[in-house]
């Protein structure tokens, strides 16, 4: 039977302990199973006690059972993601065969005129997570080289706690400090850079009035979101550095910044990426906080200054006020594509980590 | 020669500092956050928060009973329906499934749990309310399970892990039937994790919003039938943040402080709970 290798994934000692109780204890077991009272009162038959230890776990008609019911609670799980792709399709089929897919890169979202074109939502969507990737990602690269390479062990606990916290805070609250704490904040830096007489303000990237909501003020707060994602696994894919690695820079006499630079950073980037990938996975499909501060108004600006609209906050918006079903199966299919976008997205990221788990040849608990 | 020494650890330690500077940033929003949430969510905190059912605008007073009492029955409805499923996957996963089945099934948790969780509250909508014609506390519920499946999932095989196989290999030595030692012994051991797991995902859906706009729906009166439309915290929070009353905005701030005071409270408490289980397993 392969019952050993199938329960004991990752025990070490698996392959060596296990034909040991089978051969020797085959005999002298079935003696000694009786007297537990646990197994006693548990088995629900008395029959199989002499058979081999091995074959017993599985033959059990109750472990039958018990195996049956976990594995449905597993399907039951793993396919949630097929009947998620399922209704999303089945309610998005309307309004493909409405306007057919090329809808997806119209400009025009117009329910009442039975418009639905999706491209300023994808817009406001990538944009958005650019410019909270780009705050997020070199801030949480730097924090875990802080973190792992720099701070004494508990103070970088005690940040990383503190970071993770940020991750427990739901996205409306901070959509609440984002309305009235951050939209004053930046509209004020707005303010300052359409006055400053460096001429800032002709610049198309801070055109535009100083209205405080708006892209910039959606990216930051979703750098905020994606900041302990980003951070927590960077900081774990740095910890898998061997510390020979560092060792080895040392001893080549590099400072600690050029180990870090040239040694421990290229070692990582793959894991990095991952983390990347994992941040913006996360940010594409925040919903609240952004829906609460980039002023939901469907228009294609390069400016950080403008107002825009994002594919999950459209569908917060209009899904309870839509005119009509096609209306709430084009919102739906914009939600098909948030779906997809963070299924390959995840999976991507996921694949990336794993196999970086499986390649990197630090063992996992070393520091 | 000593120049280019002395400026490369000049630029180093430059760096250094950037690095440092860096974490400072990322530790200051959540303070500046609490620091305004103290500030304004302590001052609109009373009684009649709890006690009191929205006022429309313009009249003094008014709480969020309505929505305390909806969050409650809406998250331990999802609570009782996903922690069971949750933990009974981790367990074929960790104690049944071939190390490939469980990797794969792994995989999947993971992706769901990246599955944006207003795309969950639609397929609520798609599975429950479209059916049943209307929005109900139950519909919401559903979404939240659908959220916090693969959280349950996740942190419960992972703690099933750390239990050590030494365990498990005597349950098998006493004739222990495999769901028994799963049942007993591993899922005993890590019972500490387990808790810590299901008050995380508990946490995780209770501040949930998006996906509550279009199954449990909100509303102003106090309703606790499953059936009808639900006002939840998070939810309307978001509606008297976005109105224009300053009565409102008082309130949501009061509301933000009591979710988060429950939320952070929550995680802290685990993270309690597992170090002290972790360092119990240590010695």
């Amino acid at each position: 039977m392969d019952l050993p290798s199938t329960e004991l994934p990752d025990a070490p000692s698996a392959g060596a302990a296990e034909p040991t109780p089978t051969k020797a204890s085959a005999l002298p077991f079935s003696e000694i199973a009786p007297p537990p009272p646990a197994p006693a009162e548990a088995d629900p038959e008395p029959k199989p006690l002499p058979r081999p230890f091995a074959e017993r776990s599985t033959g059990h008609a109750a472990d039958r059972i018990f195996r049956l019911l976990t594995g449905a609670c597993a399907c039951s799980v793993a396919g949630l993601i097929l009947v998620a792709i399922f209704y999303m399709v089945h309610g998005s089929i309307p309004a493909f065969r409405n306007h057919g897919l090329g809808a997806i890169l119209s400009p025009i979202w117009d329910p009442t005129n039975q418009k639905y074109g999706a491209l300023t939502f994808l817009y406001g969507t990538a944009y958005t997570s650019l410019i909270g990737m780009a705050i997020a990602l070199p801030l949480g690269v730097l924090t875990a080289v802080a973190l792992v390479e720099i701070l004494p062990r508990k103070l970088s606990k005690a940040i990383s706690l503190a970071v993770e916290l940020l991750a427990a805070i739901p996205s409306v609250l901070l959509g609440l400090w984002g309305i009235f704490t951050l939209v004053p904040l930046v509209r004020a830096f707005e303010v300052y850079i359409y006055k400053s007489p460096l001429g800032l303000r002709k610049f198309p990237l801070f055109s535009g009035a100083p209205m405080g909501v708006g892209f910039l003020a959606a990216g930051v707060l979703l750098a905020i979101m994606a900041l302990p994602f980003i951070l927590s696994v960077t900081r774990e894919v740095l910890l898998q550095v061997p510390t020979a690695q560092r060792e080895a820079a040392y001893a080549l006499g590099a400072t600690r910044w050029q180990s870090i630079s040239k040694f421990i950073l290229p070692y990582s980037w793959k894991g990095i990426f991952g983390a990347g990938l994992l941040g913006l996975a996360r940010v594409l499909g925040e919903t609240m906080a952004v829906t609460m501060v980039i002023g939901n108004t469907p228009q294609i600006k390069a400016s950080l200054f403008a107002s825009g609209y994002t594919l999950a906050s459209v569908i917060a918006n209009e899904f309870t006020e839509a005119p009509s079903d096609l209306a709430i199966s084009a919102l739906i299919s914009l939600g098909l594509i948030l779906l997809v976008v963070s299924i390959l997205l995840n999976g991507a990221a996921r694949l990336m980590l794993l196999y970086l788990g499986n390649s990197s040849g630090a063992p996992r608990g070393s520091k | 020669m000593i120049r280019g020494h002395q400026l490369r650890k000049i630029r180093g330690r430059c760096m250094e500092a950037v690095c440092l500077l860096a974490a400072l940033v990322a530790v200051l929003p959540l303070f500046a956050f609490l620091w305004h949430l103290a500030a304004k969510g302590a001052s609109s905190l009373s009684p009649a928060l709890f006690t009191h059912l929205p006022m429309p605008p313009g009249e003094a007073g008014g709480g969020m009973k309505n929505a305390i009492l909806g969050s409650l029955l809406v998250v331990g409805t999802a609570t009782v329906a996903g922690i069971p499923l949750g933990i009974g996957a981790a367990i074929f996963m960790t104690e049944f499934a071939r190390p490939t089945v469980a990797s794969v099934l792994r995989f999947a948790c993971d992706v769901l749990s990246g599955i944006p969780s207003i795309v969950m509250g639609l397929l609520a909508y798609e599975i429950v309310v479209v059916p049943l014609h209307h929005f109900s506390a139950f519909s919401g519920s559903v979404a939240l399970a659908f959220i916090m499946l693969p959280v349950v999932v996740i942190t419960t095989q992972e703690m099933l892990h750390l239990v050590p196989h030494s365990l498990r290999e005597a349950g098998h030595a006493l004739g222990i039937p495999t769901w028994r030692i799963a049942a007993s012994i591993t899922l005993r051991a890590a019972a500490p994790g387990v808790l810590t797991g299901m008050i995380l995902a508990v946490s995780r859906i209770a501040g949930e919003t998006a996906p509550m706009l279009f199954t449990a729906f909100g509303n102003p009166f106090l309703s606790l039938d499953p059936k009808a439309p639900i006002s939840t915290l998070p939810h309307m929070i978001f509606n008297y943040a976005i109105s224009p009353y300053d009565d409102w905005h008082r309130l949501a701030w009061g509301g933000a402080l009591i979710l988060v005071l429950g939320i952070l409270g929550a995680t802290l408490l685990s993270r309690f709970i597992l170090w002290w289980h972790q360092r119990s397993l240590n010695s």
